[in-house]
């Protein structure tokens, strides 16, 4: 993909600054963000919708909260680990948001060096960010199993109201989805890039466009962008 | 031509061309295409399929309320469902996916100047969603317990329950499902409209310098980028409470002396999130209609659009107020009274900038060149059209005159007056304007304004004595309009006027449909230009054009779309890409 490439065949009248320069380049010539290749844009805007999906979410997750006239399960106690014979509160989902919000480093690290077209360091670090994610759903997965062998279900637990392990169940799977996804991604992208695909510019199997390093950078949107979601379902859900 | 100064310095390009898909087989031409204008026309043709399955359920429903108990066919399960399939048909498979998946796709790239949009595949994507979910909604009609007839709104918790048709089968399963993929669908080709319009312009094309088609579908796309989340999450909730027994939507309820496993939800929740999606989703209707009729307007008065700044303005103040009005859809559901305050006045907030545009158009009008061309003539009909149903919306905003009004036959006259017919008034009228660009022929005339006064005349002898029947308190949704005081001898008699007058409309589209097919081999041949128009469409070297759209080099911008009767200039229109400073254009600054 080329596109983004600036090919500036005159000189550029230098822009006004502040406010007035978002206006002017919102209303210039050939693209609304000057130095935003097509992709990058595609994925921001896909970005916003999701955050309203996720917002959706999260504000009937939150009306189903307020207005239940049975009393809601103590995340405090439902969500604690029995480790060396002690309760402890909130373990797991801690380790979870530790492991992500690493991935999240790798991830960045990853785009750093994709930069810099160093092909191994990025490969390495993108597998490795998808081996952050992987374990991230496993431990998921593990809670999951936890909660529903002690009757957690989406229509009922024994604690409380229903909606407790709908919202659960629907809000956590969602998300885990997504970081499913990401992790799919983050193995095809880090595959491109170890075979070098960036650097002959290789078509796409499906798209027959070709890839350049600042895909690994959108890949990154994405995942960090997985990783802030989680931050606001860990906040809303486990902390409140 | 006098007081030409030389051409304009042309502007240095910052998007690189673009490297094209190249197919190779007829499959990959014409089936599994990425041309956005191979995907345009699947996206119109199976639009228009369906709509014509919608327009039949229409005929349907119309034989039961016109001629009560003579077909005993229709039972009042079958009505709800022909009601909900309708309407769920005509908003979003029909009337979102013509005007973005359609004209989006054909439009934009040409209008903008781009070769395709930015991400072909995904766009391709986008249409074999959009095509399994209108597959998976069409399949329900053949399921066992047939489609849902929950109402289009599928309000729970009546939705999910054994009465309602559908509700304990695979009805509504099968709708939900099928509105999930649509939006995927839709947000794969949203999001590559939305960056075509933003990124990949052409040289010298401005934001300002776009047609007002674009500025309506673009800020359509955005909208419903933001607006389907809603329906999506609700979708999905809902089809856990129906498959897995969740709570989000149902609270505790006996269903036939029977205590259902359901407790503590709320169906109010539901509703929110539909009018957060349901709401927005009348101006992503509405907007690409208003763009779309600007332009024709011009182009057929000759003259330049009246106010372009504020036309621009009001398309975007409209797309972002439409966000906070959604509860007036609600008055009646059980909300705090200060609620109903605040969204009626956001709603009638909203006449200010729908004015603006409508005294834009008549200005535009005043003194042209007027053609009484057929996109002409709808155009024109779209402006009465929109200014009646927008009137009684001004009604039904008002909480104190929409509670007796609720659920009266006034609402269904109401919405279809304003998101029905106007819209549909422009999509005709659309097809007949580009027509000849994406066929190369023109369709016929006399068939044309035939089709023309039959849709214009009937549907307002549809609709308009709905009002009266609303009025006196008909109430909508009803299977059978026989035995209540209310129904007199004359509202007996307009309802079957009504149901005459359906027919013949309808029929009047099987002549369109006649006329689309009849002219793409028979049609008069129409030249690059018919309409000597402006915009950047209609400069294409082939037409229908190939491939890449615009042959060897892009074309260079040098104006705004609407310079018609430039005095001075030699034509009445000067197109886009003609370089020439002529004095006493119009383009603002």
């Amino acid at each position: 993909m080329s596109e983004t490439t600036l090919t500036h065949s005159g000189q550029t009248a230098p822009r006004p600054a502040g406010l007035k320069g978002i206006a002017a380049d919102w209303a210039s010539d050939q693209r609304a963000f000057k130095n935003v290749s097509w992709g990058k844009a595609m994925m921001w805007i896909f970005l916003l919708s999701d955050t309203f999906i996720f917002g959706c979410f999260l504000l009937s997750y939150m009306t189903a909260r307020i207005s239940t006239r049975v009393p809601w399960p103590n995340p405090s106690e439902v969500f604690a680990l029995r480790i060396g014979g002690q309760e402890i509160p909130l373990i797991l989902i801690a380790i979870m948001t530790f492991v992500l919000i690493s991935s999240s480093g790798t991830m960045a690290m990853a785009v750093n060096f994709g930069y810099r077209h160093d092909r191994r360091k990025t490969a390495i670090l993108m597998l490795l960010t998808a081996a952050l994610g992987a374990t991230f759903v496993g431990m998921q997965a593990f809670e999951w199993t936890k909660l529903i062998s002690e009757g957690v279900r989406p229509w009922g637990n024994p604690w409380g109201a229903a909606q407790f392990g709908s919202c659960f169940f629907m809000i956590t799977g969602f998300h885990g989805t997504h970081v499913t996804i990401g992790v799919i991604f983050l193995i095809i992208v880090a595959h491109k890039v170890w075979r070098g695909d960036y650097d002959v510019g290789r078509p796409g199997f499906f798209t027959s466009r070709r890839g350049r390093y600042e895909n690994v950078e959108i890949m990154g949107l994405y995942w960090h962008f997985v990783d802030l979601v989680w931050v606001f379902i860990f906040a809303f859900f486990y902390l409140w | 031509m006098v007081d030409i100064t030389p051409a304009d310095a042309v502007p240095p390009a910052e998007v690189a061309e673009m490297e094209l898909y190249h197919p190779h087989s007829w499959w990959t031409k014409y089936v599994f295409s990425q041309d956005a204008k191979v995907i345009a026309i699947q996206y119109s043709a199976t639009a228009t399929a369906i709509g014509f399955v919608a327009l039949s359920l229409s005929w349907l429903m119309r034989l039961q309320l016109g001629f009560p108990g003579t077909f005993d066919f229709i039972t009042p399960e079958a009505y709800y469902q022909f009601i909900t399939m309708h309407g769920m048909i005509m908003v979003i498979y029909l009337l979102t996916a013509l005007f973005l998946g359609g004209f989006g796709n054909y439009l934009i790239p040409l209008m903008v100047g781009a070769r395709d949009m930015v991400f072909p595949y995904v766009n391709m994507l986008s249409y074999w969603i959009y095509l399994l979910a209108v597959l998976v909604l069409v399949s329900s009609f053949f399921a066992p317990g047939g489609p849902t007839g929950a109402g289009w709104t599928l309000y729970p918790p009546q939705a999910i329950m054994t009465g309602t048709p559908g509700g304990q089968d695979w009805g509504i399963i099968l709708m939900l499902a099928s509105l999930i993929l649509f939006i995927i669908g839709f947000t794969m080709g949203g999001l590559n409209y939305v960056v075509t319009v933003l990124q990949a312009r052409t040289r010298g094309m401005t934001m300002m310098r776009l047609p007002l088609t674009v500025w309506g579908i673009f800020t359509a796309t955005v909208m419903a980028l933001l607006a389907f989340p809603a329906l999506f999450v609700a979708c999905v909730m809902m089809l856990l409470d129906r498959v897995l027994g969740t709570s989000f939507f149902m609270p505790a309820i006996v269903e036939m002396g029977e205590q259902l496993q359901h407790n503590g939800g709320s169906p109010i929740l539901f509703q929110h999130l539909f009018w957060f999606f349901g709401h927005p989703e009348v101006y992503i209707v509405a907007l690409p209609a208003f763009g779309i009729v600007s332009d024709l307007i011009s182009t057929h008065a000759r003259k330049n659009i009246f106010g372009y700044r504020m036309m621009v303005w009001a398309i975007v103040g409209i797309g972002a107020l439409s966000f906070v009005v959604w509860a007036h859809h609600m008055y009646v559901s059980g909300m705090h009274p200060y609620f109903g305050f605040f969204f009626a006045t956001t709603t009638l907030i909203i006449a200010i900038p729908t004015a603006i545009k409508v005294y834009n158009w008549v200005l535009t009008l005043w003194r042209g060149d007027i053609h009484l061309t057929i996109p002409m003539l709808f155009a024109l009909a779209f402006i009465v059209t929109f200014v009646n149903g927008g009137l009684t919306g001004l009604f039904l905003g008002n909480v104190v005159v929409d509670v007796p009004l609720s659920d009266t036959m006034f609402v269904v006259a109401h919405f279809h007056m304003v998101m029905g017919v106007a819209p549909i008034l422009v999509i005709l009228g659309a097809i007949y304007h580009w027509y000849p660009k994406v066929t190369g022929r023109m369709l016929d005339e006399t068939l044309g304004r035939f089709h023309f006064w039959v849709t214009f005349l009937g549907a307002y002898l549809i609709f308009f004595p709905m009002h009266y029947l609303g009025l006196i308190g008909i109430p909508r949704r009803y299977a059978e309009l026989t035995d209540m005081t209310i129904m007199t001898e004359s509202a007996h008699h307009l309802n079957s006027f009504i149901s005459i007058m359906a027919f013949i409309v309808g029929f009047a589209q099987m002549v369109f449909l006649f006329n689309l097919i009849w002219s793409i081999r028979h049609g008069r041949e129409a030249g690059g230009n018919p309409w000597r128009a402006t915009t950047l469409e209609w400069q294409t070297p082939q037409t229908p054009p190939a491939h890449g759209n615009f042959g060897k080099d892009l074309p260079i911008v040098y104006r705004w779309a609407y310079d018609y009767s430039v005095p001075g200039a030699k034509e009445d229109f000067i197109p886009q890409n003609v370089p020439g400073n002529f004095g006493l254009s119009k383009e603002p600054a």
